[in-house]
């Protein structure tokens, strides 16, 4: 099995029996080495023990309907709209949850077969409230998909006709629309087993059962880390990004105001999906053009400010690490990543007193904006009150982040409108555009200039591998290069969900100009080892946080990565649904494809960046004004709901 | 004659006429089970012909067996306790009379499969039995017939613990039980896996009746030909049954396999009865004309639940209470049972009202079909079991009904 099949599959915390079927030795004279053969609809295929029905039809390309069945989540066998036909089995079986050990024939869609599906899709119909128009899963919901699919005409079994639950519309992140849900348990398992936060569980028996928070209290309210991978795995519209589009048209359509857009290296990668491309088509380019024709005033590159968060998090642990090997004083290593939002409010909820080890740097995003209504306003003598940041990110807990109150350091809200890619998917559509025909066009100066290193960022391990060339170049004074072909860190790469590497320090050079006013030289760094870990999705994070905590190897470390979203932000919860570990795949490729067409490749090479340092940060990263506008503080929550 | 109190609230005597258990020597069976090899005690319940006493009727000699090639050191025998069927209350007779008997089972299971732990789950409403079973726990022990090496035995350890059920009838399903065993909501898992290869805490499991377990220590005391030698040749032995309802006299009773149900109202005193449920809410409705019918796994099976229907019964009132119960006791996981009993019940105040058409009805039974079909469970499988049989047996009665009284909109 590949790494990206088995991902999730060793931490899991779904019962006994939702996890992988464990199966016993057959004794059957078909068995030979573990294959079974099995008919299904009168074709005939060998499979290895175990596996499920619904697999075995995907390989005999046949179609068996789905609802509650997500490839990324452990088996529910509830929604029953996979039930087929096995031969000499008094009940339907759910395709999905029917691990074959024998040999057996299956209709895939029997009378019986076809009843049923029919029934169960007008028994959900008769607890939906909704109306696919006035819908944003409109085009892209199974329920919808399903419905046409089996021919549905009318309600078998009624309706409703008035909303049977209120909206809930407390967190910046995600909206909860309870009259759209179908039971799936999807979200649930999402967040319990997937994501290891456990913010949803059932409440209440029979046609009483609902799908709750702590308490059925406002999502705000409890710990969810706004991650949106339940939005990503809502197979309708019940779960949905808090959508601010249409403030940031009204924006754009008030003359008064300079409207900013900034773009995260994911959304490009996936953006595609949602005008129908295959996933793994960049179209970064096109995007810009489209942008523009939305009336965007300029159009800059995230990935400039994920340059400077490298250098900023770069010179924040190479200070942490002096401290504690040159001036022997107590510090918290190894330093985390900040700059994934949802990882963030995990520690900030389940790990409080490890605050201290994240990085004081923000993310891209919230640097950007802080130096947009600064730095920017003033090169360019706009009234930073004038100017509109909007960031396209592929994450919903980014809009929670840029509402942070701490968010503010220009004297603005940093950021004012977080959008994810479905979001402007959707701007895109509505002005008309079918984004993969646009010509292509270039980001605006001054930070328009990226380099491949901020690129990789939207990849899990790709923080920690552009973080590696900067430390690495800037310590030996050499080109990473001679390390490691192309720059590619590869350990650091892949879908595995916890990765390690140690790199030895074997020589030093002179310390850059950069940072003269930090350190003296390097020679404290030969031959030390520098240790790093990569974690993604909060399952393996929460795996290495408490690794961390029993003393273990994790806690040798020196730097560690962590993304709340499985994959990285390209797996990010604002991206476009759905995602499934081939499409996560897919992606990477196309980022990493990206980070190799760069010239400049590593963050303290990026000219802008070095501009920046010249000409407004002039006390260097870590300096004064970086600290102000370019580093934060957290907040220790706790998991304990009031 | 002992009375107590029944689920519907009328006063039973316990038992009417003795049970085969009170003539097994206490701990014969497990005596002789003792000097046996695994491989034959699991051939004598295989050579009996019993199957499960708990409703769905399991060969009990295929589950050990299955659970006993199981490979792991972990093993755990579950009797299943919760008797929550409406209209059954033998297991609650057996457990407190017949405890012995019932751990006597659980020991024996456990020596045949492999098992060093049994549990115990026992239905909330029965917390009162638990001073009683406890201390004959306890006594078991100091009589060496739990713990290490019972009976001399080397490496035959076994010992039982008591776990209190959480109420909900769904927790009676053996892998519900499980879940609920395990610390999670009572909802049933899919199968396969099954309990005898994934069950408690992942390992091989058997779960049994009550019932199942006694008359396991009665077939190891007395030999397998006696039960066999019972009842028909699908279905043998005896049986007890829970009797309520319209007759003279309710109670549990013992019968042998193959019954017929007019032999059985006989001895109750229910001979004018219109109708009789068998097998509590998720069983079938069975009218007059049908009572020259079997109680036999080939016939018409049952768990042991009997409520006698007397001629002044409202049948649609009665498919209404059964479904009510099904709306309220579905887990809820999965959309057949969740959202099909509810349509059911909706159904049944239509035709109550006199509102159902034909074409609706008919859609109705179809969906009873497909729950039937469907439902993760057995509580969906069979919630429309009475329903379905109903419309088919008393259709001129429940049909062109105007009753608004009775469907609650006066
Ligand atoms: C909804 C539901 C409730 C059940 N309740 C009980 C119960 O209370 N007691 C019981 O012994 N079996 C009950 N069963 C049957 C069990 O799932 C299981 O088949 C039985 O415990 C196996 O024991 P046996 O083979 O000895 O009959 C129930 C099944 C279902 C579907
Ligand atoms: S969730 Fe799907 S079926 Fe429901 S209204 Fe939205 S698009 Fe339509
Ligand atoms: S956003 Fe993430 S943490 Fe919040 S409920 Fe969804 S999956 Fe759970
Ligand atoms: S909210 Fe969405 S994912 Fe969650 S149970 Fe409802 S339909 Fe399924
Ligand atoms: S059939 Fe009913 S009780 Fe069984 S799993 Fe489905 S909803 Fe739960
Ligand atoms: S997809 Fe198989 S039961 Fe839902």
């Amino acid at each position: 099995m590949s790494e990206s099949t088995t991902f999730g599959k060793d931490v899991s915390r779904a019962p006994v029996s939702q996890r992988g079927h464990r199966v016993g030795p057959v004794d059957d004279s078909q068995a030979i080495g573990g294959q079974i053969s099995i008919e299904m609809d009168g074709k005939t295929l060998k499979v290895p023990i175990g596996t499920t029905i619904l697999e075995a039809s995907k390989e005999l390309g046949l179609r068996i309907p789905t609802l509650c069945h997500h490839e990324d989540l452990c088996v529910a066998g509830v929604c029953r709209m996979c039930v087929v036909e096995v031969e000499g089995q008094r009940t339907l079986q759910a395709a999905c949850a029917y691990p074959i050990t024998q040999p057996i024939k299956v209709k895939t869609h029997s009378r019986k077969v076809r009843q049923a599906r029919r029934h169960i899709l007008d028994l959900i119909l008769a607890n939906h409230y909704g109306e696919c128009y006035a819908c944003n899963r409109n085009n892209n919901c199974e329920l919808q998909t399903l419905a046409k699919e089996y021919g549905v005409d009318f309600f078998r079994f009624g309706h409703p006709t008035e909303p049977m639950f209120e909206l809930d519309t407390s967190s910046h992140s995600v909206v909860r629309d309870m009259n759209k849900c179908v039971l799936c348990r999807r979200c649930i398992r999402t967040c319990i087993d997937f994501q290891e936060v456990g913010v949803l569980e059932v409440q209440g028996r029979g046609a009483e059962s609902k799908v709750v928070t702590f308490m059925d209290k406002p999502l705000a309210e409890v710990v969810c880390i706004n991650c949106g991978q339940c939005i990503n795995r809502c197979p309708t519209g019940a779960l949905r990004a808090n959508d601010p589009t249409d403030d940031v048209w009204a924006a754009i359509d008030d003359p008064t105001k300079h409207v900013v857009m900034q773009t995260a290296p994911s959304p490009r990668a996936g953006i595609g999906e949602c005008f129908g491309l295959p996933p793994g088509r960049a179209l970064t380019f096109e995007m810009n053009t489209a942008l523009r024709q939305c009336g965007f005033d300029k159009v800059f590159d995230t990935n400039f400010t994920a340059d400077l968060t490298i250098i900023e998090e770069g010179t924040e642990l190479l200070l942490r690490l002096k401290k504690a090997l040159v001036d022997k004083q107590p510090v918290a290593i190894p330093q985390f990543t900040s700059c994934s939002p949802g990882w963030v409010k995990y520690i900030e909820h389940f790990y409080p007193e490890y605050l201290a080890h994240l990085s004081s740097a923000k993310s891209p995003q919230q640097m950007f904006g802080a130096l947009i209504k600064t730095y920017y306003a003033h090169l360019n003598k706009i009234d930073p009150k004038d100017i509109v940041c909007v960031a396209l990110m592929p994450c919903s807990a980014k809009k929670f982040e840029c509402n942070r109150p701490e968010m503010c350091d220009s004297g603005y809200k940093d950021i004012d409108y977080g959008l994810t890619t479905r979001e402007l998917g959707k701007m895109i559509s509505e002005a008309g555009i079918n984004l993969p025909d646009l010509p292509k066009s270039d980001f605006d100066d001054p930070f328009g200039t990226a380099t491949g290193s901020g690129v990789i960022f939207g990849a899990t391990g790709g923080v920690m591998e552009a973080a590696l060339r900067t430390v690495i170049e800037l310590v030996t004074g050499k080109k990473v290069e001679n390390f490691f072909d192309h720059a590619e860190i590869i350990p650091l790469r892949g879908f595995e969900g916890i990765r390690y590497a140690e790199i030895p320090v074997k020589e030093v050079g002179p310390v850059p100009g950069i940072l003269k006013h930090l350190f003296e030289d390097w020679s404290w760094l030969k031959g030390a080892t520098l240790k790093v870990a990569v974690a993604h999705g909060t399952a393996y994070a929460k795996k290495v946080m408490d690794d961390i905590r029993a003393g273990g190897k994790f806690s040798e470390c020196h730097f560690i990565e962590f993304m709340a979203c499985p994959g990285g932000c390209l797996g990010g919860g604002g991206q476009p649904i759905p995602t499934s570990p081939a499409i996560r795949a897919a992606r990477a490729q196309a980022i990493y494809s990206e980070d190799r067409a760069y010239s400049v490749r590593k963050s303290h090479e990026n000219p802008a960046v070095v501009k920046v340092y010249n000409e407004f940060l002039t006390d260097g990263p870590c300096g004064h004004l970086s600290h102000k506008l370019l580093h934060t503080h957290y907040t220790p929550r706790g998991k304990f709901i009031a | 004659m002992s009375a107590t109190q029944n689920k519907t609230g009328g006063m039973h005597p316990t038992t009417t006429g003795p049970l085969s258990f009170g003539s097994v020597k206490p701990n014969q069976g497990l005596q002789n089970a003792a000097k046996k090899s695994r491989a034959d005690i699991i051939a004598e319940i295989s050579a009996s012909g019993m199957k499960g006493r708990g409703g769905a009727g399991f060969p009990t000699g295929v589950k050990w067996n299955l659970a006993a090639a199981a490979q792991d050191s972990t093993k755990y025998v579950i009797c299943n306790a919760d008797e929550g069927e409406p209209g059954t209350f033998k297991d609650r007779v057996i457990l407190s009379e017949y405890s012995d008997l019932v751990f006597e089972g659980m020991t024996i299971a456990g020596l045949a499969i492999g098992a060093r732990q049994g549990i115990v789950y026992l239905r909330g409403e029965y917390s009162y039995l638990r001073p009683l079973l406890e201390a004959v726990l306890e006594r078991r022990r100091t009589q060496e017939l739990l713990g290490e090496s019972i009976l001399g035995r080397e490496g035959f350890s076994f010992d039982i613990t008591i776990r209190m059920g959480s109420g909900a009838y769904v927790c009676g399903e053996e892998t519900a039980l499980i879940e609920s065993l395990e610390g999670q909501r009572g909802e049933p898992r899919n199968r396969p896996p099954f309990p005898v290869d994934t069950g408690y805490m992942g390992h091989p499991t058997v779960v049994n009746n009550v019932e199942t377990l006694a008359w396991a220590a009665c077939i190891l005391a007395k030999g397998a030909a006696w039960f066999k030698g019972i009842g028909t040749d699908k279905s043998t032995g005896l049986k007890l049954f829970s009797i309520s309802g319209d007759c003279e006299r309710p109670g549990v009773y013992e019968f042998p396999m193959g019954i017929s149900i007019s032999e059985l109202l006989r001895e109750v005193g229910g001979e004018d009865a219109k109708a009789v449920q068998v097998g509590g809410a998720s069983g079938h409705c069975v009218p007059a004309k049908s009572f020259a019918r079997t109680l036999a796994y080939e016939d018409i099976p049952t768990g042991g639940s009997i409520i006698v229907l007397g001629p002044g019964r409202d049948m649609l009132g009665i498919a209404r209470n059964f479904l009510e119960f099904f709306v309220e006791e579905s887990c809820g996981q999965c959309t057949p049972c969740r959202a099909g009993t509810v349509k059911l019940l909706e159904g049944v105040e239509l035709l109550q009202e006199g509102r159902c058409s034909m074409k609706y009805l008919r859609e109705l039974c179809a969906l009873g079909e497909t729950m039937q079909l469907a439902s993760k469970c057995g509580l969906g499988q069979s919630s429309p079991n009475a329903f379905l049989s109903i419309v088919k047996e008393f259709q001129d009665e429940i049909m062109g009904r105007t009753d608004l009284a009775a469907a609650g909109k006066e």
